[in-house]
């Protein structure tokens, strides 16, 4: 006989302002089991958990039941008290309080003013990391502590409100390998206590090594419900975007072509270690490794953002020794960063400012910014691109992911580098949309621009880079060629 | 769990123990430089003249914990205190309950209209305690025409005493009814946001809002609470104020609120929320007291003191955001990048 | 949000509408009609509103205001403050003051006030100069910084004067304050000069490009490239020697200095910053909407001393006046959520 789910829904239609985010959504978690919902952006993945933890309101003719019996509404306390407990993304802590006042929050919550129990206080938070296995000093500030810590708070906090159902929105997006290991070892720790968890995560393979069965949400309706064993990340991305993807290994052979980027020797210690590597014209390189390899530390060495303490940088022949990455600019190197929201774009200013801000000495007209010479750079670049705006004086953050991405490349394009960085390119990109980022690169480097791409997605810079680097700890440790290695090698290489 | 383990202590509240050891140089320098300084007159001369200035900056307190700033409540303690003397001489003088409590209530209607400004219509508190500030101090002039009350009821200007006696040198030392007034609002401050659930709330929703209205805590009563108990102390402060300069004066006030803002950073509230305490809040006030106080009687020129008072908050504020191997790193960075 | 226009002539009006409204910018028609609003009522409540006093009236009271919102527009839209400007400018006409006086007092020269008012607009930047530093590469928080500056430059003025006047100044200043040419208030003209010329920097030049988008990020900003360090120094030293003029030009006309002159207008200039629709987080504000919304308060005010209602009446009213539009954008902001919901 099938156990009785802890939570059930069904029927689940939510519509913001004609746009239907979910129609006719059916769900259920069974008791201690981990479950993934796997979905793009824009699937509807956010919207049901907002839906379970009683943000949103779903439409009259929802069922919901939990623990087998049907519940009218929900609400956020009601969900609580049904031990439904989200962990979102930005964990929702408090980086200025105690651990022990994180994880016991609830007990000063209520409308009514009572005095607080600073013992009891501790004593709940201690016996939730204790369950956790986890042992952090409860007095000290939670800013004190790394990510990877804060979220293991974030899940004690979940505990100490005794929950039967934890939801994680994308909880490792931040985590380095070994910190989501022990994540992982957390979550199954869970199960066999009887918590159910639900991962909601892009990551693919986390997604297949962890849970025992995946809810595929697309355009806000239900694909299926699927087990992951036999499940490959393929498949499951054709479930995802509803289209099969071809993908082939480039071709392409650089070995003549003149050195753009040379790095010898280079060192900082904490980061990486003696790192060397070359890229040539046309020639697009792949960096990956785990988080915390010293990719983007790396990255930003080259870009003259962090000072290396030994070894040499060479661009086009010339040594750069750069005081900030005003002389990387100059020196023909552009960098797309890792983190489009808060560092690669300014998501309040316009479309149009954003694409000239690298280039402002190439709009001046006798020494001031001209208006008629910006218009045309800005159109030049969305044009070049196929970028889809409104008009270029709306704010960026009313782009889509994929067409922000664009603007990020066409502001550094318009530098005219010889060597473009390109950091982890599709992160919060569709997976419809990364196709279209690729074939812009693959269009650069055709044109002669050096490519160093970083990605902790294996298969993407096994499709689309000539010669792939792999880093760990701070250290190149391998050099592929993706047309004599394998994919599944490469992942088991990379992801050990 | 009753031990306290000093480094503990020390990490945990970094600004308390700088300011106590600077506090402690000062007191230990003053001591061997000037005969007066470490006397009880002097001790009680401080507190006298600082507490007005704490109970507004514990009210002030309470408004940067929950992330807000508020500009206005030096000018609302002037309103507060021509309402209340207004409304007093109508029924007849009053006392000190019926001022005390006619002024908090006032305030406190006055923080409110802040919060309620700022929440419903999802006003910064910056903008808005800016606009009441003018809004506040414009109508009181213009109602007052700028005139001062001096026809005061006898409880409110006649110096009450707490503890009087004569030092052995022939100075009088005094302690004034409003360190009582003082002393009670600190400790009411100190249990509210240490002690009750709605002060702990309080720091949640000014360190983190969005986390904070997840877990159901409620904004709206998150202002009310914040800006009303400022406008209560402010309330408080106005109609003790009033004892020591024994006349209302319409603008006496205005501009004060620009200094206590300086004590009460200088004790380690962060603007922008969640951070800050009580002891922190008292240090700070007391620093900038004791320092004038200790300028004073090395006969330094009065209008010297907030000069260098001055230079001392900018000194602070600059080495407590970049700690000394932090600016060092910074400046070598330059240098080689 | 599809376009569905149900008659041709629905669609003319609104692309005539949207076509006069980017151009002005909603900001300003909003200022505009307020100034309209404020035109017509004076002027119907009393007919001597609408004269060449009321003109002078506001052409020799706007500049000093109007100098000092300058001073706090550019550190505002970077997303900081300077509270110091008021007893900057104060200190900056010490300054011009103390040099007069050393160099004879009424009987200094041309080139005396011309040296001093150099000095001056040196002392107003090197406030910036120190503030802008210590905000760019220590973060502490501008309103801190700004309010040390404020308290150690009020100090020092204070500490200089003893709290006294000081006046006995050559005679050739007066016209500076309160002189005109070919019937022009000369302070105005200086106000309109500054206005201009920040007009221009903010809105053409790299400096006041770059600080819009250090007000709305600034890692992002030093990430493509900019010297975001060097521009907040940069705009905070520009914003202390805007003071200094504004301090000589307060100098000349009240043809004395006194550390405390134009004390109350610190928290206008600010008011008239976010009345010009400045965002109060940075990032976003224009000097054209800023000087619209001095007008305004500045006629608020000389129509209501024409009435006979006192200038505290005014402030009052000020106050009113900027809760009010902070009112009426949320309002629009609510009415495009819903319209987009819908």
């Amino acid at each position: 006989m099938a156990p009785v789910p802890v939570l059930s829904l069904a029927n689940i239609n939510v519509t913001f302002g004609g746009v239907k985010a979910l129609q006719n959504v059916s769900f259920e978690v069974l008791p201690g089991e981990v479950q993934c919902i796997a979905g793009e952006n824009g699937s509807g993945k956010s919207t049901l958990i907002k839906v379970i933890s009683g943000v949103y309101q779903p439409a009259p003719g929802a069922e919901i039941a939990i623990g087998g019996s049907a519940v009218s509404a929900m609400t956020p306390v009601a969900a609580h008290h049904a031990g439904i407990e989200v962990i979102w993304q930005d964990l929702a802590l408090f980086p200025e309080m105690t651990v022990a006042e994180n994880i016991g929050i609830r007990q000063v919550l209520g409308a009514v003013p009572h005095l607080i129990n600073h013992g009891a206080m501790r004593t709940v938070a201690r016996d939730a990391l204790a369950r956790l296995g986890a042992d952090l000093d409860i007095d000290a500030p939670l800013r004190t502590f790394a990510i990877a810590q804060r979220q293991i708070v974030a899940i004690a906090r979940a505990l100490a409100g005794e929950a039967r159902i934890i939801f994680m929105d994308e909880p490792t997006s931040s985590l380095t390998r070994s910190e989501t290991d022990r994540l992982l070892d957390i979550v199954r720790t869970l199960s066999a206590h009887g918590v159910a968890v639900v991962f909601v995560s892009h990551r693919l393979a986390e997604v297949l090594e962890i849970s025992s069965r995946v809810t595929v949400l697309r355009d806000g309706t239900l694909v299926g419900v699927y087990p992951t064993e036999g499940m490959t990340q393929s498949r499951l991305t054709e479930l995802m975007t509803g289209k099969t993807f071809q993908t082939t290994v480039r071709t392409r052979d650089n070995a003549a072509a003149q050195i753009v980027l040379a790095v010898e020797g280079l060192s900082r210690p904490g980061d990486y270690e003696d790192v060397s590597l070359t890229i040539r014209r046309g020639e697009t390189v792949g960096l990956t490794g785990l988080l915390g390899a010293g990719r983007t530390e790396l990255a930003l060495s080259i870009f003259g953002m962090l000072r290396p303490q030994a070894g040499s940088i060479t661009v086009g022949g010339k040594k750069l020794n750069a005081r900030s990455n005003r002389d990387a600019i100059a020196g023909g190197i552009g960098y797309l960063s890792e983190d489009r929201l808060a560092l690669g774009l300014i998501q309040q200013q316009s479309i149009a400012d954003n694409t000239v801000i690298t280039v402002l000495d190439k709009v001046l007209r006798a020494g001031l910014i001209s208006g008629r010479k910006k218009d045309a750079l800005v159109r030049g670049w969305i044009e070049d691109l196929a970028i889809k705006i409104g008009q270029p004086t709306d704010a960026i953050s009313t782009l889509s992911g994929g067409n922000q991405q664009r603007i990020a490349i066409a502001k550094w394009l318009a530098v005219g580098p010889r060597l473009l960085i390109l950091d982890s390119p599709t992160v919060g990109v569709d997976v419809g949309a990364r196709a279209g980022i690729f074939e812009i690169v693959e269009k650069l480097a055709a044109e002669g621009l050096a490519i160093l791409l970083i990605s902790d997605e294996v298969p993407e810079v096994y499709f689309n880079a000539d010669r792939i680097l792999h880093m760990a700890a701070g250290r190149i440790v391998a050099e592929y060629d993706p047309h004599t290695v394998t994919l599944k090698d490469l992942e088991a290489a990379v992801y050990g | 769990m009753a031990k306290v383990r000093i480094p503990q202590l020390l990490r945990a509240n970094p600004t308390e123990t700088w300011l106590v050891i600077v506090l402690l140089l000062i007191t230990i320098g003053m001591s061997l430089s000037s005969a007066q300084f470490f006397t009880v007159a002097n001790l009680f001369n401080l507190l006298n003249t600082s507490s007005v200035n704490l109970i507004f900056a514990v009210g002030l307190l309470v408004v940067l914990i929950a992330g807000g700033i508020d500009i206005s409540f030096a000018v609302a303690a002037s309103v507060v205190q021509y309402v209340v003397a207004t409304l007093l001489a109508k029924v007849g003088g009053g006392d000190w309950v019926s001022g005390l409590v006619l002024g908090a209530l006032v305030g406190a209607a006055l923080g409110a209209f802040n919060a309620a400004l700022i929440y419903y219509f999802r006003i910064i508190s910056i903008v808005v305690t800016i606009a009441t500030f003018n809004i506040f101090f414009g109508l009181l002039m213009f109602f007052t025409k700028g005139v001062s009350i001096y026809n005061l009821p006898d409880w409110w200007i006649h110096r009450t005493m707490l503890i009087e006696f004569q030092q052995a040198n022939g100075a009088w030392a005094d302690l004034t009814l409003p360190v009582a007034i003082m002393t009670a609002c600190v400790v009411a401050t100190w249990v509210l946001i240490r002690h009750t659930s709605i002060g702990r709330q309080l720091y949640a929703f000014g360190d983190n809002p969005e986390g904070a209205r997840r877990l159901g805590i409620n904004i709206a009563a998150m202002h009310f609470v914040a800006f009303g108990w400022l406008g209560l102390m402010a309330g408080i402060a106005g109609v003790a104020q009033v004892h020591y300069t024994q006349q209302v004066v319409p603008n006496a006030l205005a501009g004060r609120e620009l200094d206590v803002l300086a004590a009460v950073v200088l004790g380690g509230a962060r603007l922008g929320g969640g951070r800050g305490t009580v002891l922190g809040c008292v240090l700070g006030v007391l620093l900038i007291s004791v320092t004038q106080n200790a300028l004073n009687l090395l006969g330094i020129s009065p209008y010297a003191f907030k000069m260098i008072v001055g230079a001392v908050i900018l000194a602070a504020i600059t080495l407590s955001n970049a700690p000394l191997g932090k600016m060092l790193a910074a400046i070598r960075a330059r240098r080689s990048t | 949000m599809s376009d569905n226009p149900t008659t041709l002539d629905r669609r003319t009006q609104r692309s005539w509408f949207r076509r006069i409204t980017t151009r002005l910018g909603a900001e300003n028609i909003g200022l505009l009609l307020a100034l309209v609003a404020v035109i017509t009522f004076f002027g119907l409540m009393s007919p001597q509103f609408l004269s060449m006093d009321t003109f002078n009236s506001v052409a020799f009271q706007l500049p000093e205001l109007g100098l000092l919102t300058l001073a706090m527009l550019m550190p505002i839209i970077a997303g900081g403050i300077n509270l110091s400007v008021t007893f900057t400018a104060n200190l900056c006409g010490l300054t011009l003051a103390w040099f007069l006086h050393v160099n004879g007092g009424p009987e200094a020269g041309v080139l005396a006030f011309v040296v001093g008012s150099v000095l001056a607009v040196g002392v107003g930047t090197a406030t910036g100069l120190v503030m802008g530093p210590v905000i760019a590469y220590t973060g502490a928080h501008p309103i801190l910084v700004s309010l040390s500056m404020m308290i150690f430059v009020r100090g020092l003025g204070e500490f200089l004067t003893r709290g006294a006047d000081i006046s006995g100044f050559p005679d050739f200043i007066q016209p500076l304050g309160h002189g005109s040419i070919w019937g022009f208030p000369i302070p105005l003209l200086i106000l309109l000069l500054a206005v201009g010329a920040w007009h221009v920097l903010m809105g053409r030049t790299r400096l006041g490009f770059s600080n819009y988008m250090i007000g709305s990020n600034i890692e992002a900003t030093r990430y493509s490239g900019i010297p975001t360090r060097r521009v907040v120094t940069w705009i905070y030293a520009l914003s202390g020697a805007m003071c200094a003029i504004a301090g000589i030009i307060m100098m000349a006309r009240f043809n004395s200095v006194r550390v405390g002159h134009g004390e109350s207008y610190l928290l206008i200039t600010v008011l008239a910053c976010f009345l010009g629709g400045v965002n109060p987080f940075g990032g976003f504000g224009k000097v054209v909407s800023v000087f619209l919304a001095l007008i305004v308060l500045q006629l608020l005010s000389s129509g209501l001393n024409l009435l006979g209602a006192s200038q505290h009446l005014a402030t009052a009213i000020w106050g009113i006046m900027l809760v009010a539009v902070m009112i009426l954008r949320w309002a629009a902001g609510q009415l495009t959520f819903l319209r987009i919901k819908r």
